[in-house]
């Protein structure tokens, strides 16, 4: 294992060390109904994304400090294990043409709005570019872990990990 | 139960203590649980983010709702709570001294004694650091999650280990701005996940750097940080001025040992968990074979452990009072073991497995 | 003296915790001033909603406010009631409640002294 010094000095993951653990999806991967992305590259006791999945496409197993694992073959993108996860680890990203979408964790106020126009930002929350809100839901299993979608365009995919947070004052 | 019979008495009313008093009340054994607060649950109320770990440990639970069900068990049991009630003394013979709100004192027999006292936020000391706005990461976490008010709208964290990084995400939850976090060691200290979340706010995080000083008149208005080299000195020129009104500390905490003294618990070293703690067995009993410690007076770890260290002085209380059958304990012993042992694993769970570890052999030393 | 320049910090709405419950206010005094106060809740949480930023002065006149927010360090302390000393962090308000910045050690009032059980 590599020691992740991007993650451990700057906070977030590097693309280089999201690879080593084999866990960049690809471009291919997104087309269409989109795939999984996990960024969980330490090794930590955790296993609700495995129990979350009820395709079991998610394998942590034992010791629960595994990373997990995706069976894409089984994975539905149904994004039940978004808001499982407590470190908020998990989105799910897809492409089409020369658009991309990505389904992610939220959990602060205020939420934005379907059709809202929102800045998209990458993994040390730097604006990347423009996105638009296409879905937001908050059911009751979610436990208070909004799920967003928004989309924007295609050539941010690989950088663009959630939305910047609008300051207001309380 | 017999009526002459002394309870387990348990001190402390958080995620520990409640779990010990939970298990000794299942097997049917007489139990008193004291806090001085006037509310149980300890520092679980104002964790309200998921927690870690399997399902049999709550994982994915937010740590607020597990308090609640904590709770929700003790009362069904009917373990009897006693609130504003403050431990001040112990004498050999387990002679327990409380005070009730402040003005009704009392002595209570206990047959065993079980000591969940918790930890406390360690300070730091640099120019500045009394002035209103300075603060533990705890406390803002208090104010925010449990008492519902925001202590200051731009915030610096120092510190960098889950405590200063989960407390930076829910202050920006609680609608406040933080402008750093810094950590005076070169790899910051918390899980990859929490940084990830909150950098991706737009965060900054700054290994190698320390706070020189606060400013300001009457309260915080300013604070300067800087780089330091490898022997945590401040490298001159490289001095930043933040505009931050609150300035939170999260370097660690140190276990609250004064009972365990009262109750002569021989004292060691472990540095990794907090520093000076008692001393304890597997089964978390201290050198005094009737008391026992757990959660983080035993030793700075986290609530879930804390939860199964209480769950096992219990059970091994339980069944030493004569209320649990040999069998039965080395069962639901072993269950707790094996779920604690799931939580000591990993990069982060290793080091904390190793330091208890040694607290089992200096224990057997004793 | 800079306090009350920040405007009311209340938390009323919350993507975890939700909506502010409904509470009871009681009024309390600070510096003789009146001030809404939530039931239920510490001194301490009324005054930092308050936007109070000094709670005391030291002897040699430093200003403090509180550090741990749960009864450990007693930085917080004021004069409640006449009693100098009282960790307001984990001491609930009450209708009427007369809280002071002390001074140093602060002092205590003679009907404090006289039956007061704090």
């Amino acid at each position: 294992m590599s020691n992740n010094e991007a993650l451990k000095t700057t906070g977030a993951p590097s693309l280089e060390e999201l690879l080593a653990v084999g866990q960049l999806a690809s471009e291919e991967e997104m087309e269409g109904r989109g795939c999984l992305c996990i960024e969980c590259i330490e090794e930590i006791p955790c296993n609700p994304c495995q129990t979350s999945c009820p395709q079991g496409a998610i394998t942590v197993g034992f010791p629960i400090t595994n990373l997990p694992v995706i069976d894409r073959s089984k994975c539905t993108v149904c994004g039940l294990c978004i808001p499982a996860c407590p470190g908020q680890a998990i989105t799910i990203k897809s492409v089409k043409n020369d658009k991309a979408r990505i389904r992610f964790p939220w959990e602060y106020l205020p939420f934005p709005s379907v059709g809202d126009s929102v800045r998209m930002v990458d993994r040390l929350g730097q604006e990347l570019c423009d996105g638009r809100i296409v879905s937001i839901t908050n059911p009751e299993r979610n436990n208070k872990t909004a799920v967003i979608t928004a989309e924007f365009p295609r050539k941010f995919v690989q950088d663009a990990i959630s939305i910047a947070r609008s300051h207001t004052d309380v | 139960m017999r009526n002459d019979e002394k309870p387990a008495i348990v001190v402390g009313a958080g995620p520990a203590g409640l779990c010990a008093a939970i298990e000794l009340k299942k097997a049917g054994a007489p139990v008193v649980l004291m806090d001085e607060n006037a509310k149980p649950g300890g520092q679980l109320f104002k964790q309200i983010h998921k927690f870690f770990g399997s399902q049999e440990h709550k994982a994915g639970i937010r740590g607020f709702d597990i308090g609640k069900e904590l709770l929700a068990e003790s009362l069904r049991l009917g373990i009897d709570v006693r609130l504003k009630t403050e431990v001040v003394g112990i004498e050999l013979g387990l002679k327990v001294w409380a005070v009730e709100d402040r003005t009704k004192s009392y002595t209570l027999d206990a047959g065993k004694l079980i000591l969940a006292t918790g930890a406390t936020e360690n300070a730091l000391s640099f120019p500045g650091w009394t002035l209103p706005g300075v603060m533990t990461a705890g406390c803002a976490q208090t104010l925010i999650n449990v008492h519902r008010v925001l202590p200051g709208k731009r915030i610096l964290m120092v510190g960098s280990g889950n405590v200063g990084v989960i407390v930076a995400y829910q202050l920006m939850q609680a609608g406040a701005q933080v402008a750093a976090v810094i950590e005076a060691l070169p790899r910051l200290g918390g899980y990859g996940v929490h940084t990830a979340k909150v950098r991706r706010a737009g965060v900054p995080f700054y290994c190698s750097t320390t706070i020189i000083r606060a400013e300001g008149a009457e309260s915080v208005e300013r604070a300067v940080i800087a780089s330091i080299d490898a022997k945590f000195q401040p490298i001159p020129g490289t001095e930043q001025i933040l505009d931050v009104d609150t300035i939170c500390l999260a370097v660690g905490l140190t276990p609250s040992i004064e009972l365990s003294c009262l109750a002569e618990c021989k004292q060691i070293y472990i540095p990794e968990l907090g520093g000076n703690m008692p001393a304890h067995d597997e089964y978390m009993r201290s050198s005094n074979q009737s008391v026992y410690v757990v959660g983080d007076i035993a030793g700075v770890e986290e609530a879930s452990t804390a939860m199964e260290e209480g769950r096992l002085a219990g059970i091994h209380a339980a069944w030493a009072m004569g209320y649990m059958d040999d069998q039965t304990m080395k069962i639901k012993t072993d269950e707790t073991r094996g779920r604690l042992q799931a939580l000591r694993q990993g990069i982060f769970g290793q080091k904390r497995f190793a330091a208890k570890e040694r607290i089992l052999a200096m224990r057997k030393d004793a | 003296m800079s306090a009350d320049k920040i405007p009311d910090s209340r938390i009323a709405r919350h993507a975890v915790l939700g909506d502010l419950p409904v509470q009871k206010d009681v009024t309390i005094y600070f510096e003789g001033k009146p001030l809404k106060a939530r039931e239920g809740e510490p001194i301490m949480a009324a005054l930092v909603a308050a936007g109070v930023t000094v709670f005391r002065y030291t002897k040699k006149g430093s200003p403090r406010r509180m550090f741990c927010g749960i009864g450990r360090c007693t930085d917080c302390v004021m004069t409640v009631d006449g009693v100098p000393g009282v960790r307001t962090c984990v001491t609930e308000v009450r209708q009427g409640m007369r809280v002071e910045r002390q001074q140093g050690v602060g002092s205590w009032s003679v009907q404090a002294e006289a039956g007061h059980a704090q």
